[in-house]
């Protein structure tokens, strides 16, 4: 490499490292583009540990006594009873007994927020497993054999995401019932897995690209099949590309709004068009629904801290010599 | 160990052919050196060897077994790369044990632990059998990547210009650990490469590829003294061959029908003469010896000359030939082979 000779006047400053001043700037504009979407994120959980009143109060409560209404009322229906009954009751077992009573009122059992989360837990990795593991097959064929037609397959697989997915809810929500696939697990999981497996090959093609061939070849030779030495040596080289085409699909298919509100009502329903329901549950309960989507948080940000580690290990070719 | 024959080898890609009828037989123990330009298919033959390229027509032979149809992973036959060489995901030590962990070998971890521990040593990177393959430097990563091929005892290695992206003091260090490892296991190698001296140093016989064709096969010192013609001639010597007219220097003999004279600087005489027929146009200095850049009329010509030598950049010099080389319009050898 040749080295550049400094232009007159900035003899001091390298051409390879930033300035002093412009990583202050760039530290400044990182710093406030996180607050600015950190705000929100930090209002919901505050409203999550807010009392109903609180939560409404005007101008809003920076300071207040946490309460943990919310999340009682989230995971409880309750049903209003006269401040007699309720003095006749034996004392309160539980945090959410003394919080409920306060209101006049008994739980009644458990909400449904629960299963709707488990629904959601189970739609959203079972059709991200499905998604990653058919567009890692589909991306490492279109990568390594000479498939016919390959650049208009592969544009046909990104075409099916040019549309907006509502704009075919109608024939979906029709072929779903005659299927009868409407309000399942499963009908769930092959819909999202339908649309994310096009993210999902053309990303991981990408990674595959980028993994030389002579690696499979040598394993090839060494003795492996073609599939052991996929197995044994392009995987664990993809593992980047796995974990970021994992979490993608992932967060498209846990936040996924419009089709599950429209498929699912009952047993298969998710935790995304049901938050809103919570509110309808005796008036405008803020924290109760702040609190669904504080917990609704939690799974999205263990996968990507779990995962951070294969995101930022960016495996090191440096076993290549180029 | 085994005799690998191939026999009029051909393979095309698109409308290019790149490797073109080739006839080979290389003896058990033998180390054969394929030599040849960028393109010239030698990397396509090994390809063809290993299984990872079918060929278009031919046969090939590994031990006397047809090798038509079989994976790679059936041949019995060991390749180095020239990059990428190792898998950057395991350690040196799971780099080693790779090939005989394969489910076509099923060998026991004791087995495999000793193997990998003596190659290890052969190939003196023992001390740093736990290191990831990515943490080593480039002769380290090669000399893995020889020992990879080493712990499989196959019929046949076939390496892959295995030394050319290292520097040149590692280069002839490892060229010569490799013949002598070669010699040790009394092993069968085909190794290609564009480096002459590799070819010269290394090689029980060269192989000469052009453009795809096998153009002469010979022991080292046959395939310098003897070239069968321009492109063969051209591929050998440092500093390069030079090709000039008939009749431009004295002392050639050429044959009828000579195009080309081809002197190599054993075939150049010279001596410091003003008014001779040439003139020193530039001196290189390489310390132990000096290139002399010589113009004799418009030609230029390139010859070794003896660092006391007292001459200088414009001063007149005699130029004569001695037994040069004589090729015909088409390129060949005109006359008789030498060494017969």
């Amino acid at each position: 490499m040749s080295t550049a000779k400094p232009a007159a006047g900035t003899a001091a400053h390298s051409v390879v490292e930033p300035s002093a001043t412009s990583k202050r700037v760039a530290a400044t504009l990182v710093i406030l583009y996180a607050v600015i979407t950190m705000v929100p994120l930090a209002w919901i959980f505050l409203t999550s540990i807010k009392s109903p009143p609180d939560s409404i109060s005007y101008p809003p409560k920076l300071l207040f006594t946490p309460s943990l209404e919310g999340y009682c009322n989230l995971f409880t229906t309750r049903t209003r009873q006269t401040p007699e009954y309720i003095a006749a009751l034996p004392p309160p077992e539980n945090t959410c007994d003394a919080v409920t009573r306060e209101r006049n009122m008994v739980i009644a059992g458990p909400s449904n927020f629960l299963p709707r989360f488990v629904n959601s837990l189970i739609i959203a990795f079972g059709s991200t497993f499905l998604a990653v593991g058919l567009g890692t097959l589909a991306a490492y064929g279109f990568s390594r054999f000479k498939v016919p037609l390959a650049d208009d397959l592969l544009f046909f697989i990104l075409s099916t995401r040019m549309m907006p997915p509502i704009a075919v809810a109608i024939p979906i929500f029709l072929m779903y019932r005659e299927l009868g696939l409407s309000d399942t697990a499963i009908g769930m999981m092959l819909l999202y897995t339908a649309v994310n497996v096009s993210l999902a090959v053309w990303l991981l093609k990408g990674f595959i690209d980028e993994i030389p061939r002579e690696y499979e070849e040598a394993a090839m030779i060494d003795g492996y099949t073609r599939l052991q030495a996929f197995r044994k040596v392009v995987l664990p080289q993809a593992t980047t590309g796995i974990a970021a085409t994992a979490i993608f699909c992932l967060i498209f298919a846990w936040n996924e709004y419009a089709f599950a509100s429209l498929l699912t009502s009952g047993s298969a329903q998710t935790a995304p068009p049901f938050i809103p329901t919570i509110i309808g549950e005796g008036g405008q309960d803020w924290p109760a629904v702040a609190a669904g989507t504080t917990i609704f948080l939690v799974p999205i940000l263990v996968f990507t801290i779990l995962l951070r580690k294969q995101l930022l290990r960016g495996i090191t070719f440096g076993a290549v010599r180029k | 160990m085994a005799d690998v024959i191939l026999k009029g080898i051909t393979k095309s890609f698109g409308d290019k052919r790149a490797v073109d009828a080739v006839d080979l037989h290389i003896h058990d123990g033998e180390f054969v050196v394929l030599l040849g330009p960028t393109g010239a298919g030698k990397t396509t033959t090994l390809r063809l060897i290993a299984g990872l390229e079918t060929p278009d027509a031919g046969t090939l032979h590994i031990g006397g077994r047809p090798m038509q149809g079989l994976a790679p992973a059936s041949r019995d036959v060991a390749f180095v790369f020239q990059q990428y060489s190792l898998y950057p995901h395991l350690t040196v030590y799971e780099n080693l044990a790779f090939p005989l962990r394969s489910p076509a070998r099923r060998m026991d971890a004791a087995t495999i632990d000793a193997r990998v521990r003596q190659v290890a040593k052969m190939v003196r990177i023992d001390h740093k059998l736990e290191n990831r393959s990515t943490r080593l430097s480039g002769g380290e990563m090669q000399r893995v990547a020889i020992g990879r091929a080493l712990v499989r005892r196959p019929s046949i290695y076939l390496m892959d210009e295995p030394l050319s992206s290292l520097d040149a003091k590692l280069r002839a260090e490892l060229r010569l650990e490799l013949k002598r490892i070669q010699k040790e296991l009394g092993a069968t190698l085909l190794y290609v490469t564009h480096d002459q001296i590799e070819a010269m140093t290394m090689a029980d016989r060269i192989g000469i590829l052009s453009e795809g064709r096998l153009v002469q096969i010979g022991t080292p010192r046959e395939i310098y003294t003897d070239p069968a013609n321009l492109h063969v001639a051209a591929r050998l010597g440092q500093p390069h061959i030079n090709i000039l007219p008939v009749g431009l220097l004295p002392g050639a003999e050429a044959p009828a029908g000579t195009a080309k004279v081809g002197a190599r600087t054993e075939h150049i005489a010279i001596a410091r003469q003003d008014g001779g027929n040439a003139r020193v146009d530039w001196i290189e200095h390489l310390g132990d010896q000096n290139h002399l850049h010589i113009k004799v009329g418009e030609h230029r010509l390139v010859t070794l000359a003896d660092p006391d030598m007292p001459v200088a950049p414009g001063d007149g010099i005699s130029v004569a030939l001695r037994n040069p080389l004589y090729f015909g319009q088409d390129g060949n050898r005109l006359d008789g082979r030498r060494l017969a």
